[in-house]
């Protein structure tokens, strides 16, 4: 990467910028906080490419959804809030707007009151705050295929597989290393409830952010002797979390990442300490996939691929970016089935994502089998039951180690709704029904 | 307390003295410029990004090791002498923090510079030291920390030896006691500063090396920064022998405050107990363990 490749880049994000306040017929347009500089830049620029690219994909391809082109301009937050706030109004006045995607829990969390009074969907794929999986309090939120309570039962699932069965679970001894974050402690129930549920024994531990020294609770860890350690990290937090384990002789292949501690990010600084670490994922890495191939074939080929360095694409980012790509467009698609083939309002969209279903032919028609599973989205059940698998680092990729697990959606579900009714209460929202869904606002 | 209980607060021990050489590699850079100019260089750890990435970047290029180690230490050498003309000599005689505040901004430069310049992707950084542990008397010891340790003793004697016995070393002193004295006896500060910053780009070098290692060569590495200021404040600003003692003293507190005293406020204290245990110091001593006492006529 080299000065002039940015200059290149800047002046392309530029003329995007500037050509989206151009309003063109039948366009889609999608506003972008993304974080291409910061500590954060390594995940945005893998995610938000695999975005960008999928978009780009269906405009040279398709010639747009149905004739709608796909616009996008992007604003830099640098993963930070109020950067992320003031990119969301600044572009929130362009017509057209699809949905947010602005993969941050914090922009996410204050962004929601403003994009429910807009009636714009705000996608969280893979992250945000469980309880906006329940549609009936958050009509406008989607986190889409993982909550990190799905998360959660997903790794347990997992663990419980490879003792052979859930009841071989009890009496086995799991520590949670977790990010000293809201986002780190959002599970500490779940696990609690899994805990007594399956009787397995559970310690929970703190590493404070951003988690560059980990002796003590490595030390901890060694002393309590578990099965298995859940790393649940986030940044640098893990590679110094598998290089500690390895120094206090804690084998890789005995702790299991969530789904923000299993990119090449993560592994690569850990060198061979990262060796046979497994880490949750709802989209498998790699290029072998019929999509992935079509954006190498004509978006790369065509000298229109948004990452700079060629060797990304079909990392774990990138892929889940092109999976956002997929959820968001065919959400355009589904709507548009139903209010016509044009530029379509937030609320048609939202209402897209509500009946946002891909059964596995249908990501196979989409060039994805195998890529990610499945989605089933409705209108109370924003999150779509997803499916995870695993995968394990051979110190130089990921390899597939795992069948798509489900994870247990219907004991979830309660504690879920418990969640956002307590919310619903709080702020004074009235909970939606399936006809107020129904309702949508065109324009 | 059993014999398996007190191997472990040995280990604790051990380990987080270890991780405290760690923190004092990184202090050591910002002594060195606060010494001769009173400067507290905040932008240090952008100076350790800088390095580390530099060095990576030309590695993964195919350049060999040592003369990439070569390169970015003259690219250090540049980047010093041209922080002192472009930043501290417009400067010289404004306060404190005036100095301090130029030199946050010149941290926000510097990283912008790195990404702009090597990109913003994350880098593994192998030196070809095996970090597999190895046990003696039940205890598991880390050989990159100890090796980490053996060279930051290392850069201290080597430090000590410049200061105490070459010409360079003298006039460094000098200015450290009295600018205006030395101004008078005909020493060059700005040669002096730019040589200072250059040592300090040196030290950054070292410690980017053995960070980078540890954590994978990242932006967050400029963070590290947080981990150097109790240290600074328990040791002293001004002393190296401070910088050692005082990582020492805050690496093996922390550890053992996260080990015997986390579980019962939660855990995840040992982000805030080091700044908590230098405040205590500057209470009791404002000048820090090692610092040297002010005396001002009022």
């Amino acid at each position: 990467m080299t000065f002039f490749s940015h200059l290149r880049k800047a002046a392309i994000a530029t003329a995007f910028v500037l050509g989206a306040t151009a309003v063109h017929a039948e366009e889609q347009y999608f506003p972008l906080q993304s974080y291409r500089v910061g500590p954060y830049a390594a995940g945005g620029t893998g995610f938000f490419g695999g975005f960008i690219d999928y978009l780009n994909l269906i405009n040279i391809r398709d010639g747009g959804v149905n004739g709608a082109k796909l616009a996008w301009s992007e604003g830099e937050t640098q993963y930070e809030v109020e950067k992320g706030v003031e990119v969301y109004e600044r572009l929130k006045s362009n017509p057209g707007i699809a949905a947010w995607n602005p993969l941050s829990v914090g922009i996410a969390y204050a962004m929601i009151d403003r994009i429910t009074d807009d009636k714009v969907p705000l996608i969280t794929i893979n992250h945000g705050r469980t309880d906006t999986t329940d549609g009936r309090v958050f009509p406008y939120v989607f986190p889409l295929l993982l909550n990190p309570y799905s998360e959660t039962s997903g790794i347990v699932n997992y663990i419980a597989s490879k003792e052979g069965g859930l009841d071989k679970l009890k009496g086995k001894n799991i520590v949670v290393l977790y990010h000293g974050s809201p986002y780190g402690k959002e599970t500490i129930p779940i696990y609690e409830l899994l805990s007594q549920k399956y009787g397995f024994e559970l310690s929970q531990i703190e590493v404070p952010h951003p988690g560059n020294e980990q002796q003590a609770q490595w030390l901890t860890i060694r002393r309590e002797h578990p099965d298995y350690v859940v790393l649940r990290g986030w940044g640098v937090m893990n590679p110094v979390a598998l290089k500690t384990a390895q120094k206090t002789g804690f084998p890789a292949d005995h702790i299991i990442g969530n789904v923000w501690s299993n990119s090449e990010e993560d592994v690569i600084p850990a060198g061979d300490a990262a060796k046979g670490y497994t880490a949750i994922t709802t989209q498998a890495s790699g290029e072998r996939y019929p999509v992935v191939q079509e954006i190498v074939k004509t978006v790369y080929g065509d000298g229109k691929g948004n990452l700079e360095d060629n060797s990304r694409i079909g990392s774990v980012y990138h892929n889940l970016g092109i999976v956002n790509g997929i959820l968001n467009v065919e959400a355009v698609r589904i709507a548009q089935a139903k209010f016509g083939n044009r530029t379509l309002t937030g609320d048609e969209v939202r209402w897209g994502f509500e009946h946002l279903k891909l059964d596995p032919a249908r990501v196979e028609a989409l060039g994805a089998k195998d890529l990610f599973h499945s989605i089933n989205v409705s209108w109370d059940n924003h999150e779509g039951d997803g499916y995870v698998t695993f995968q394990q680092w051979d110190g130089k990729k990921w390899n597939v180690v795992s069948d798509w697990i489900a994870p247990d959606w219907k004991l979830l579900r309660p504690i879920i709704e418990k969640s956002s009714e307590a919310y619903a209460k709080e702020k004074g929202i009235k909970i939606r029904t399936a006809e107020d869904a129904d309702a949508v606002v065109s324009n | 307390m059993s014999y398996y209980d007190f191997l472990f607060v040995i280990e604790v021990l051990v380990g987080g003295l270890l991780s405290g050489v760690m923190y004092s590699l990184v202090a050591i850079g910002f002594v060195l410029i606060y010494k001769t100019s009173g400067v507290l260089n905040f932008a240090q750890g952008s100076m350790v990004l800088f390095a580390a990435l530099t060095f990576v970047s030309l590695v993964e290029r195919g350049i060999p090791f040592a003369l990439s180690l070569l390169i970015t230490f003259a690219v250090m050498v540049a980047l010093g002498f041209t922080i002192e003309r472009t930043v501290l000599r417009p400067l010289v005689n404004r306060s404190p923090m005036t100095l301090f505040m130029a030199t946050l901004g010149l941290s926000y430069i510097i990283e912008g510079a790195a990404q702009l310049i090597w990109g913003t992707q994350v880098h593994g950084l192998d030196l070809g030291i095996d970090d597999t542990p190895f046990e003696v008397g039940g205890i598991l010891i880390s050989s990159f920390d100890l090796l980490a340790a053996a060279i930051a003793a290392a850069m201290v004697a080597g430090l000590s030896a410049f200061f105490y016995w070459t010409r360079i070393g003298l006039a460094f002193r000098a200015v450290a006691d009295d600018q205006f004295a030395a101004l008078a006896v005909g020493l060059r500060l700005p040669r002096i500063w730019g040589t200072v910053w250059t040592a300090a780009g040196f030290v950054a070098l070292v410690a980017g090396l053995l960070w980078g290692a540890r954590l994978g060569v990242r932006f967050s590495l400029s963070l590290i920064v947080l981990k150097a200021l109790p240290v600074l404040v328990l040791g002293a600003f001004d002393s190296i022998l401070g910088a050692i003692v005082g990582g020492l003293i805050i690496g093996a507190s922390e550890k053992l405050a996260e080990v015997y005293l986390g579980p019962f406020v939660g855990g995840g204290i040992e982000g805030w107990f080091a700044y908590a245990l230098a405040l205590v110091v500057l209470l009791v001593r404002p000048s820090g363990l090692f610092g040297q006492k002010t005396v001002e006529r009022v």
